[in-house]
């Protein structure tokens, strides 16, 4: 029985956690400086499996950081950094308090600073892993470019942001590569789809922003100085991979800015330039002037395992593709004034509409085939359904058809707005009109089924319950002999009733565990389904309400 | 004294007080108060001296020497210049000792208690003794000088010398306003008005007459010697001005090598950020007015916690894309969403996405475990109170039933007719009858007594011969002693049906025959070891097989094959050997109280319903824990109970079910038993929060017996 006592929380998981304080001691960094390191670092708290177990006993709310993570962070060399930064500082405090304006301004000469190449190429060691995690980062840069050059962060940063923002629109541009647009009340929602990966992010409305007390810009500050850092390599790359120039050059002017433009490192210093590139309306300068008009026709290799439905399937969602991408192909566009310029201007160069600013009756333009005065929704509508809409609906005067989200796939069992089966109807190629009135029948049928059925149980109950009192009201009155009366039973019924029955008893034979987790599973569904039927049901009313509206004022015209 | 002079000359010259110290009329005030107490700034111990401030020490310096305690004589012409006129300046106050005579006294600033045992005080200059004055005054002289003498108050013992000295007028003066804190120096004015040397405005005359230097007007030499080199330098290229820094960042390609193998090792334990929630049609700016939210619902949604709140903001609709206003929170969702990538703890959760259908065990189905009851098929009404128990002839024709209305019923099962009638006067408890097919006896349990009756029903041959067999007894020659009395019945029970009596001390609660029909134990409810007893009824003789009690017993058993004696506490069941007489096995049932058992006919399993809604399946080859725990009914069991024939056991419960299992047992020991629930049969009506109270199978018949609380007795096949 020899050997060293085993002592608690000297092994196991206990080890593998470090809390805040005790990490923060181990970096001898301050606070906010390891916050700041966290955030350029990627390094999260993690939720132990057991608690108790970490925390040695306790049971008391605790950060924990993975020891790993921490230990990692002892050779940051951001780390110095920081500390030089904190030298810095008190040295300039110092220079100021003394009014030595050389100091001070020879001190700010060598301000140091750190750049964060490394730990983005540390924190995504491949391309397609920063592509997966550029959503925050492209709605933090487009929250930021929005924001007044004064006050809340450096001016360079909102510079910057707006910058790789307008590269990254170009880019999407470039590329066709924007699949659904979303009109919310918080802002624009767009996606796209960068070498595969979905990336999705928000613009707010252009307008300016009422600047929150409780929110510590110094952490969205930090954010932001990493995500530019990552967009600014994430555009670099995607520009290289159309063959653009990076820092973005115009095509026409290209050739005729290019000398003047020479001995200047980056295109982008004046701010005229930004302007014309935030426009979006101008195509980018390549590299390699491109040869051939279409793009090279990919050769098919079927992949082993897939079947020809699937391989036909895949064909026609590339062609869907093709044609969403010609979706407005040869249409011209007008903007109006009131019409927020930079998200249509967006979407519109995407589906290779032509873009021109100002009103409709240019004198110098070929009239178009048709004049059409949609209103924006019509436009996002149009590259939501990934085919032009009929444009009746949109005409001025009329009530807008709601805008619905792309981003919702209805599974079996979800609410389907009406609009959605309408659209959806249109997607396959059917006549909307005839199906919607269908639509509406079918489901006006299916209501009634539901409902019958659930008449159904109840009568069966009911008539349970009858018979059973019948029987003892026949041997009460065992000597009355009346005439029987014949009775239909339904197999079908039946049938179901019995395996209704068996699927009760079974579930009285499962254990303790496996029926919670399938009250817990049937709990979900049901409220599920409750959602969609109270969905339903608002629908209704509110369609009712609006046909007797129609009535009436049909009655009123005609008196 | 020129000592003094050159030192404050010496002394860093900074500023007006300097010239103020110099010129002020106050000047002499300073010296003064500084030197005219050598022994004050002399710290008694010359290392503390070095501890004090520099300039107090060089100030202090010229007395210091003076009356410095070092074999160093001074000059008496200069100690008498410097100090005597000081002296009598200031005059010589108790505070400062050192008067003239004592300037002899060359021990210095010491502690004059060293020489308190001592004749002499100290030494002179010329190293002579000096001895103390004698002093032999007592008390009384002391009292009688203080009261005669008119200057006592004014006298005061000079420490160095030991002599008394006589304050003159003057020294009294001065005493008397250092003590109101006023200065020293009658003539000095702390109130002169101020001189302001140097103003804060520019003045046109300098301060000085001091003529400017030449330096001031001729360029510097080195300073032409420097420039011209820096001019050189420039000139050469070698100084270039410093570039603007370039704030604007670089990029290139990053992942030009990239090797998808360099993972860190710290990926492994990385949770990726969940990305934010897509938006859905509610969040539109014009969405289809089934996602705008009613009166109520807004009222409800203001009324929620903002974290509770399934939507974080109200669904609105707007005319047109032009009205659509700034969202307020854009702000505050991006931070949060800062938060939550940098604070929030990640874990990873694995999402179960299972089929429920998957999750439903698959059972043979019901059908194909044919028969069991399915439908009621009889109802025995007669009682008019609940129905406590009930049992069966081991023909299956007949079906005795007690009741709280104090009577025992005989029905015909087929016909659910009440044959007979027994009003037995007491709350019947339990009955049974008895399993053995050539007799004809039930017993009862009725208050403290097990009657022993013939119901005289079926072949009279039958139960003829019971009674004869009742009759034959023959009492043993010697009395035992027995813990219970048998009673013949008396002539008008005799025409009732009842035999025997057998009483007890306390009331009884269960009756049990064995199978071959001539033993049966009943319990007692008591707490002692007297709670089960078996009799034997041939023999009329009774015994209490167990010497302490285990706990209240709530039924007990016989093994339908072997010997065994099965006793449920209210969490055991204990297996006896009666032939060994020892506790065979301990049962655990899981259960907080089990309420009934039952064995099946094989004798091997168990089944023990509890008041905790559990029914516990036993295999009694298997474990000593259950084999399974049936949780079916909803509220607690009050009976269970096996089939003779079938393999069926059925359990009635107090929310008015009896549900029926199939439960196989296999002779293959490896095969573990089948249970499969294969009916719920409701019926009885719940009466006084009661449903079920027993069930009972037909010994050969796919059927089951249940009475209930609302007073009858139902038969389902």
């Amino acid at each position: 029985m020899g050997g060293l006592e085993k002592k608690k929380y000297e092994r196991g998981s206990a080890t593998n956690y470090i809390t805040r304080n005790r990490a923060r001691k181990k970096l001898q960094l301050s606070l906010p400086d390891f916050r700041r390191l966290c955030i350029l670092k990627g390094i999260y708290p993690h939720e132990p499996k057991h608690k108790k177990k970490v925390n040695k006993g306790s049971t008391a709310a605790r950060t924990f950081y993975l020891l790993k993570d921490i230990k990692f962070l002892l050779h940051e060399p951001i780390v110095n950094k920081f500390r030089e930064y904190k030298v810095f500082v008190r040295k300039l405090r110092k220079a100021y308090g003394k009014s030595e304006w050389s100091t001070v301004d020879r001190l700010k000469d060598n301000k140091p600073s750190y750049k964060l190449d490394h730990i983005v190429k540390e924190r995504y060691p491949t391309f397609v892993d920063a592509l997966r995690d550029l959503d925050d980062a492209l709605s933090m840069c487009f929250l930021f470019s929005t924001f007044p050059r004064t006050g809340k962060c450096h001016v360079q940063t909102i510079q910057l942001c707006r910058r790789l923002a307008v590269e990254f629109l170009n880019y999407v541009i470039a590329s066709r590569s924007l699949r659904k647009v979303f009109l919310s009340i918080k802002g624009i929602y767009y996606q796209a789809e960068v070498l595969g990966q979905p990336v999705t992010w928000i613009t707010p409305y252009t307008f300016a922003h009422d600047h929150p007390t409780d929110v510590d810009y110094r952490v969205m500050a930090t954010f932001t100085e990493f995500y530019t850092t990552l967009l600014g390599f994430v555009n670099f790359r995607l520009y290289h991979s159309l063959n653009l120039l990076y820092p973005p050059k115009i095509d026409g002017q290209a050739d005729v800015e290019l000398k003047p433009a020479e001995g200047k490192e980056y295109a982008m210093d004046s701010e005229s330039y930004l302007e014309k590139l935030s426009a979006l309306s101008a195509s980018l300068a390549r590299v390699v002037a491109p040869t051939h008009e279409d793009e090279v026709e990919m050769d098919e290799f079927p992949v082993e395992g897939e079947t020809a439905e699937q391989m036909d399937a895949r064909k026609k969602e590339q062609e869907a593709l093709e044609k969403h991408k010609k979706l407005f192909e040869g249409l011209r566009f007008f903007l109006n004034r009131e019409v927020p310029r930079e998200p249509l201007a967006f979407i519109i160069r995407y589906v290779v509409g032509r873009l021109s600013l100002g009103r409709p009756a240019t004198p110098c333009l070929p009239p178009p085939v048709t004049l059409r005065v949609p209103p924006p929704q019509w436009v996002f509508d149009s590259v939501n359904a990934k085919l032009c809409l009929p444009v009746a609906d949109y005409f001025p005067g009329v009530l807008l058809p709601p805008h619905l989200s792309p981003f919702v796939t209805e599974q079996e069992g979800d609410y389907v707005p009406p609009e959605k089966l309408k659209l959806l109807a249109m997607q396959r190629g059917e006549n909307p009109g005839d199906s919607e009135e269908e639509e509406e029948e079918e489901e006006e049928e299916e209501d009634e089924n539901d409902k019958e059925e659930e008449e159904e149980e109840d009568e069966s109950e009911k008539e349970e319950e009858m018979k059973l009192k019948k029987m003892e009201e026949q041997k009460t009155q065992s000597n009355k002999v009346t005439a029987g009366k014949l009775r239909l039973e339904d197999k079908q019924r039946l049938e179901q009733e019995q395996q209704s029955e068996e699927k009760r008893l079974a579930i009285m034979m499962m254990k303790k565990r496996e029926k919670y987790l399938y009250k817990k599973i049937m709990f979900g569904k049901k409220r599920k389904v409750r959602e969609a039927n109270k969905l339903a049901a608002k629908r209704k009313a509110h369609d009712t309400a609006v046909k007797e509206e129609k009535k009436k004022s049909k009655k009123a015209r005609r008196a | 004294s020129i000592a003094h002079l050159s030192l404050c000359q010496t002394s860093p010259r900074s500023g007006p007080e300097r010239v103020q110290s110099e010129t002020s009329p106050s000047t002499p005030s300073l010296p003064v108060g500084l030197a005219s107490d050598p022994s004050w700034s002399h710290p008694r111990c010359p290392d503390e001296l070095f501890g004090d401030s520099l300039s107090l020490l060089l100030l202090s310096e010229p007395c210091a020497g003076a009356a410095g305690p070092a074999g160093e004589p001074e000059p008496p012409s200069e100690a008498g210049s410097c100090h005597q006129p000081l002296v009598k300046g200031s005059g010589a106050s108790p505070a400062f000792p050192p008067s003239p005579p004592d300037i002899r006294n060359t021990v210095g600033n010491i502690p004059m208690e060293w020489y308190q045992d001592f004749p002499h005080i100290g030494y002179n200059l010329e190293g002579k003794k000096i001895y103390k004055p004698i002093r032999n005054k007592d008390e009384l002289d002391m009292f009688l000088e203080k009261m005669e003498n008119p200057d006592y108050w004014r006298t005061v013992q000079d420490k160095m010398t030991g002599a008394d000295i006589k304050l003159t007028d003057e020294q009294v003066d001065l005493v008397h306003r250092l003590q109101k804190g006023q200065f020293g120096d009658v003539h000095f004015n702390p109130y002169e008005p101020a001189v302001d040397f140097f103003t804060h405005e520019v003045m046109i005359h300098p301060v000085t007459n001091r003529p400017a230097d030449k330096r001031s007007f001729i360029p510097s030499l080195i300073e032409k010697e420097k420039v011209s080199k820096l001019v050189h330098a420039i000139k050469m290229g070698w100084i270039k001005p410093r570039k603007p820094k370039d704030d604007t960042p670089t990029y290139y390609d990053l992942w030009a090598h990239e090797d998808p193998n360099s993972i860190l090792g710290r990926h492994k334990m990385h949770v990726p950020a969940p990305k934010m929630k897509l938006p859905g049609h509610e969040e539109s700016y014009n969405p289809p007015p089934e996602y705008l939210l009613s009166e109520e619902e807004k009222l409800a949604w203001e009324q929620q916690e903002p974290a509770e709140r399934k939507l974080n903001f109200v669904p609105q609709q707007y005319r047109c894309l032009r009205a659509v206003p700034a969202y307020s929170r854009f702000i505050h969702e991006r931070f949060e969403r800062c938060l939550d990538l940098y604070l929030c703890p990640r874990q990873r959760k694995m999402r179960v996405n299972v089929d429920p259908e998957d999750l439903i065990p698959k059972l043979p189905k019901p059908r194909d475990l044919q028969p069991f009851p399915t439908t009621q098929a009889l109802v025995y009404r007669g009682h008019t109170s609940l129905v406590r128990c009930l049992s069966i002839s081991p023909s299956g024709q007949w079906l005795v039933s007690g009741s709280d209305d104090c009577t025992v019923r005989f029905w015909e099962v087929c016909t659910a007719r009440c044959m007979k009638t027994l009003p037995v006067g007491g709350v019947v408890k339990s009955v049974a009858w008895n399993p053995n097919p050539t007799i004809c006896l039930v017993a009862i349990c009725v208050e403290q007594s097990v009657l022993l009756v013939n119901p005289c029903l079926g072949d009279k041959l039958l139960y003829g011969a019971t009674d004869q067999l009742l009759e034959s007894y023959v009492a043993p020659e010697e009395e035992r002693v027995q813990p219970v009395q048998w009673v013949t019945a008396t002539m008008e029970e005799h025409s009732k049906g009842v035999r025997l009596v057998v009483q007890h001390s306390k009331a009884v609660k269960q009756v049990t025959w064995h199978g071959k029909g001539d033993y049966f134990a009943s319990v007692v409810s008591d707490n002692s070891n007297m709670q089960v007893l078996i009799h034997q009824t041939s023999k009329r003789w009774s015994q209490n097989p167990f010497r302490k009690s285990k706990g209240l017993v709530q039924c007990v058993l016989f093994h339908p094959i072997r010997p065994y004696f099965f006793v449920a506490t209210q969490r055991y069941v204990r297996v006896y050997n009666l032939l060994k007489q020892e506790l065979t096995k301990k049962l655990m049932t899981n259960c907080k109280w089990v309420s009934s058992m039952a064995i099946h006919p094989g004798g091997d399993n168990i089944i023990c319903g509890s008041y905790d809604s559990k029914l516990a399946w036993f295999d009694l080859d298997l474990s000593t824990r259950p084999y399974q725990l049936l949780r079916h009914h909803k509220k607690a069991l009050r009976s269970v109970a096996f089939h003779k024939h079938y393999p069926l056991f059925a359990s009635g419960s107090d929310d008015g079910t009896v549900i029926v299992c199939h439960g196989m047992v296999y002779n293959d020991l490896l095969q573990n038993p089948l249970l499969v629930p294969v009916k719920v049969l409701k019926g009885h009506a719940m009466t006084l929060d009661l449903g079920v109270l027993d069930v009972l199978f037909h010994p050969t018949q796919p059927w089951v017996f249940s009475s209930g609380a609302d007073s009858t007795v139902r038969l389902y096949t």
